[in-house]
């Protein structure tokens, strides 16, 4: 629809300034410091930078400590988008039914979204406390498994996604709702008519007319995963034990702020400005459609 | 009676009787079974974290699964360790100040690109975009100089300015004011209004369930940063609540869970209590939003 157009030529940019003041001088002149230098090797006090080329760059993708990082980092994103988006959808088409209560549950689903990661860590740190945390002991009495997040890698990793998961569960929930609830309801009563099973019809109608939701959420969970994770690990595992736990951006934050390593760091800063940009050019590409300059 | 007749007949009344059980009977049964898991995944660890929050640590060692006899004393020594006071007003200022200055620049700045024709526009929006692209991670090195060449570090300034710029702020009200029709605009130019009139008048009273839905969406999310307040103002006047909880549980003796959890309850309240209060708003925000 086009809007009727106010014949002023001063006051739109008069409007836009500040924000676009704080994008220029916030966003684009850091990140293009970011890329100058991820090209020098730094002095930890920042007085005297070297020309190295892509030296960074290279000494990153052959270190043995960050490709376990990028690996570590892959691995828990795996895990919290794959399960944590498939248990949401499953949830919420569940939830999506009109049956007495379900208003109930719908809102019992959706308040994670209000906490932070580090209080969804500190939470899960209690529950899987391998002394006395109940979700521990209880997996140790029925399983026989010994799940012990400070000392063995494997379970750390598993105790991060698992926290990271509950906590996103709600905004994945909330949005999955909304996506359900503008589905055409004709085409469901259509497929229910012709004996179409709750299978079939989750499959055949459902999930293909989600997939736009599904795609946003799909890019909000890896986004999620591999950035807004940082105050859970750096409140409960500190990266360990070992280097289990040692996910991208806290690897980032240890070589830029304790190491003071700044091309290095800076070198890690584009790796990642990279991955970003490529879910993102792929977000707007599929929905292109949607987008319009105008 | 010709049994050939009453026979299918039969059939067909229990084959209905089946359906009738499976799809009245046994599916929301099954549903609410799912239901009642997944809430209890959800719940459980959250009053398990309360729980604790009341108990001394003989009490939790010995996993008792009762409310126990230390809620106030536990909140109390939490709040004196970390210096709650402080930390609460700190993050909640914090936070005010950086969803309010989002919604303003937001409104403005959509309202600039609907309502207005000027150069550069595109140029503009795919700038302010572009800043999607750009979370904190990839520039945090180079932004921390920048401040600190400002003099803003340990200073809120540097808490609250970078944040102000949103792109999806912009998003949200642009597509808002999209679909307002046209006609309002034109009555307000026949009357002799000049836009900003416009705006304060009817553009900003039709963006209230949008304000209400970015003000939750941005105070939680300000409430919840950590690296950047890690990094750029840990000093006990500047320090965060998330960054107080790190605190908390940082001792060099055994993470004394009860005071943690203490913690933990007192910063999760405030977010939460918003999201009770704005919930329907955030519903109705996204489901415009998602339409774009």
């Amino acid at each position: 629809m086009s809007q009727t157009r106010f014949p002023n030529r001063i006051l739109p940019y008069l409007l836009l300034a500040p924000m676009v003041v704080i994008v220029i001088i916030f966003f684009l002149y850091p990140s293009a410091q970011s890329l100058y230098l991820s090209v020098f090797r730094v002095s930890p006090l920042g007085d005297r930078k070297i020309f190295v080329g892509l030296e960074n760059f290279t000494r990153l993708l052959s270190s043995k400590d960050y490709l376990n990082s990028l690996l570590v980092s892959v691995r828990f994103a795996g895990i919290v988008v794959l399960f944590g988006l498939s248990a949401s959808l499953v949830s919420a088409v569940i939830a999506n039914q009109r049956l007495r209560g379900f208003a109930v549950y719908r809102a019992l689903m959706i308040w994670p979204y209000a906490l932070s990661p580090a209080i969804a860590g500190l939470v899960w740190g209690l529950m899987m406390n391998p002394n006395f945390g109940l979700g521990a002991v209880l997996l140790k009495r029925f399983t026989g498994i010994e799940f012990n997040y400070l000392t063995n890698g494997t379970s750390a990793l598993l105790f991060l996604a698992l926290a990271a998961m509950w906590k996103m569960f709600g905004y994945n929930i909330v949005f999955f709702l909304a996506g359900l609830q503008g589905l055409p309801t004709e085409l469901l009563e259509a497929a229910s008519l012709d004996g179409a099973g709750a299978w079939t019809k989750f499959w055949r109608v459902t999930f293909p007319l989600l997939s736009p939701t599904t795609f946003f959420l799909f890019v909000m969970n890896t986004l999620y995963a591999f950035f807004e994770v940082f105050g859970l690990v750096h409140i409960t595992t500190g990266g360990g034990p070992g280097q289990a736990t040692n996910l991208l951006v806290f690897n980032l934050y240890k070589d830029g702020f304790i190491a003071m390593n700044v091309g290095y760091a800076s070198a890690q800063s584009i790796l990642l400005l990279i991955m970003v940009a490529t879910l993102t050019i792929l977000q707007f590409r599929y929905a292109g459609e949607k987008v319009h300059y105008q | 009676m010709n049994p050939a007749t009453s026979l299918p007949n039969n059939h067909a009344q229990s084959r209905n009787r089946g359906a009738y059980l499976q799809n009245r009977v046994l599916k929301p049964l099954f549903s609410h079974l799912v239901m009642i898991v997944v809430v209890l995944f959800i719940m459980f660890p959250m009053i398990y974290a309360i729980l604790l929050s009341t108990q001394t640590p003989a009490e939790y060692y010995r996993m008792q699964l009762l409310p126990g006899t230390a809620f106030l004393e536990n909140a109390r020594q939490a709040w004196s360790q970390v210096n709650m006071d402080q930390l609460l007003w700190n993050t909640i200022s914090v936070a005010l100040v950086v969803a309010t200055g989002k919604i303003i620049l937001s409104i403005i700045g959509a309202f600039a690109f609907v309502y207005f024709d000027f150069k550069g526009k595109t140029l503009i929006f795919i700038l302010i975009l572009v800043t999607h692209m750009l979370p904190l991670e990839v520039r945090i090195v180079p932004t921390f100089e920048l401040l600190d060449n400002l003099g803003w570090v340990n200073d809120f300034k540097s808490l609250t300015v970078p944040f102000f710029a949103s792109a999806t702020g912009i998003l949200l009200f642009r597509q808002l004011y999209q679909t307002i029709p046209p006609t309002l605009a034109d009555a307000a130019r026949m009357d002799g209004a000049g836009p900003l009139q416009f705006l304060a008048y009817v553009v900003l009273p039709l963006s209230r369930t949008n304000i209400a839905a970015l003000f939750l969406i941005e105070f939680i999310f300000m409430w919840n940063q950590y690296l950047w307040p890690l990094v750029i103002a840990n000093s006990p006047e500047t320090r965060m609540i998330q960054i107080g909880l790190k605190q908390l549980v940082a001792t060099d003796a055994a993470v004394e869970w009860h005071l943690v959890m203490s913690g933990v309850v007192i910063a999760a309240l405030p977010p939460l209590i918003l999201l009770v209060l704005l919930q329907k708003n955030l519903i109705q925000g996204i489901a415009l939003y998602e339409d774009k």
